[in-house]
């Protein structure tokens, strides 16, 4: 590794937020005990992720990710959690089954295998992008010209699932 | 912008917002004794001088910080802790994005009154506000108090209903604009438009009318956009949850809502971070609909090549630059206290008229003026044949 990668902000930055992305995701599945804790090590990891987005040039994605995310759907677990009142009681049964012990680390051994291989290898030098990559108007663009079939189908799909749970939470009110 | 010198003026900006905060706990008591027919704050002193009361938020501060810091019993300390402060930063960091004023070149340097001038100005803040959720709600959670819990429930399911009203209503002003960078609204808002100009697209009135051209308006997001600048600032205040959204915190009900078990400074913070975020609110207003630091009828390139002869192009950038901040800051104070006088007008809605205005009222509302906005810009489109 030479000197001159290590004195970019670029460095820092994306070694901060990845190591803050992986000690969240370490902390979602390591809190089994109190479930909120999970949660919100959930948000710590969304908005690490937002950061490395960011990083990559892609703001949008990065902006869309704290918003829809952090700040919608990881809010709607901590909204069932409150209500269901899962405070760390402690008995959560979720003692891991032997074949699950033995997959998960062999996960990890894999993992740790392919990083050092990949920090072995040496790394890309951060790729110079048009300015104008990954903004609104480039991505809003791409969806309603190009993708915009996709963006339809999408929407009705989203649709149907609004008018589903509708229906759904309906029944059990009625 | 690397290759010049910019100058952010971020710590005096930051300066003169932390002072707002509590200059205002003195303006509401002040605004709201006066709308009461009352005196209002007057006791505080400091060797006989009372200063009108300007004394009382330093008193306030003090008071706030030399309490005692209570634990209650059973409470999640970590998210108890940190809470207040979630809560706090997202209203803080949310001035970054948003301009006091435009670029100007004096004696070499480049000054931009931004602090980051974002490509995705607008929906930095979104994200943000959108973060601002978990400051309250942990809060209430982490007390272990059942009003706090109920609090809790009430102010998650409050800002995430506003949130979708929030970004819909302003849809219509970003076709508009075609940008989300605030700078570049500040700029086009310095624009005008003919009221009356279509007449001659059309052909009612011969070319060569000269009145036409005399009737302008400012291109001003409230100008084109005036029913979403009302449903934006609804919506706004209902994210606040200050009066007459405070339905998480209502004293009536659940005594305090979701920082019911909070003292001292950290519930100072809750106080501060409302505050702060009024100022936001009047700021972010501001730069969307109400011309930015702008004056209407004065393009800011127009004032600066009128005094560029007389004075010389730095004293002509300097000139605007002053002119700029008070503006902005003008504007601002004035949409304090418009926000002030609703909060001291109205009394607290029931949670369902809550939810109803965000849902059924300001979400329709909303979704239909994205489909006037396209219909409009296509006729502008049409009749201009541009």
């Amino acid at each position: 590794m030479k000197l001159a990668g290590l004195l970019t902000p670029q460095f820092w930055v994306f070694w901060i937020f990845s190591s803050a992305a992986v000690a969240g995701a370490a902390g979602v599945v390591g809190n089994v005990r109190n479930p909120i804790n999970s949660a919100l090590s959930l948000v710590v990891s969304m908005l690490a992720l937002a950061g490395l987005y960011v990083l990559l040039e892609a703001q949008f994605v990065g902006l869309i990710q704290v918003m829809v995310y952090a700040g919608a759907i990881v809010v709607l677990f901590l909204f069932v959690i409150m209500l269901l009142n899962l405070r760390g009681s402690g008995a959560s049964g979720a003692e891991l089954q032997p074949l699950t012990k033995l997959v998960g680390t062999g996960l990890v051994v894999l993992g740790t295998l392919f990083l050092v291989r990949v920090l072995a290898t040496g790394r890309a030098p951060w790729p110079d992008v048009d300015p104008s990559y990954g903004t609104t108007r480039a991505i809003g663009e791409a969806l309603y010209s190009d993708y915009v079939l996709s963006v339809q189908v999408a929407g009705v799909l989203l649709l149907a699932g609004i008018l589903a749970a509708v229906v759904l939470a309906k029944k059990k009110v009625d | 912008m690397a290759t010049s010198t910019v100058f952010v003026a971020l710590f005096i900006f930051a300066l003169i917002m932390l002072v707002f905060a509590p200059v205002m706990t003195w303006v509401e008591r002040k605004q709201s004794a006066l709308m009461q027919d009352r005196i209002g704050a007057n006791r505080a002193e400091i060797f006989g001088f009372k200063a009108l009361g300007l004394i009382h938020p330093l008193a306030d501060v003090i008071k706030m910080i030399t309490k005692e810091d209570t634990m209650p019993a059973g409470a999640h300390r970590l998210v108890h802790l940190i809470s207040p402060f979630i809560a706090v930063t997202p209203a803080m960091i949310s001035f970054a994005v948003i301009p006091y004023g435009g670029t100007y070149e004096m004696w070499g340097a480049k000054f931009s009154l931004v602090v980051a001038d974002l490509d995705y100005g607008v929906l930095y803040l979104f994200a943000i506000g959108s973060i601002a959720t978990y400051g309250s709600m942990l809060a209430g959670w982490a007390g272990n108090n059942n009003w706090g819990m109920l609090g809790s429930i009430r102010v998650s399911a409050q800002m995430i209903s506003y949130e979708v009203a929030l970004g819909v209503t302003v849809i219509g002003l970003f076709m508009i604009f075609g940008t989300l960078r605030l700078t570049d609204m500040g700029v086009l808002q310095q624009d005008t438009f003919r009221v009356f100009g279509f007449m001659k697209y059309l052909g009612w009135v011969s070319p060569d009318a000269r009145w036409v051209d005399w009737i302008t308006l400012p291109m001003w997001g409230i100008v084109l956009q005036p029913l979403p600048f009302f449903m934006f600032l609804t919506a706004l205040m209902a994210e606040n949850k200050r009066a007459p959204f405070d339905t998480p915190e209502g004293e009536s009900e659940i005594v305090a809502g979701y920082f019911i078990e909070y003292s001292g400074m950290k519930f100072g913070l809750y106080m501060m971070g409302e505050w702060v975020e009024v100022v936001v609110i009047s700021g972010l207003l501001t730069a969307m609909f109400l011309g930015g630091w702008s004056l209407p009828w004065l393009a800011e390139s127009d004032l600066i090549a009128f005094l560029s002869p007389k004075f010389g192009a730095n004293i002509a950038n300097l000139i605007a630059m002053i002119l700029a901040v008070h503006v902005f800051i003008g504007k601002v104070v004035a949409l304090i206290f418009f926000q002030m006088l609703i909060r001291w007008s109205m009394p607290r809605f029931r949670y369902d008229q809550v939810m109803n205005l965000g849902w059924k009222i300001l979400l329709p509302l909303s979704l239909a003026n994205i489909f006037l906005t396209a219909v409009g810009i296509l006729v502008v489109q049409k009749v201009t044949g541009s």
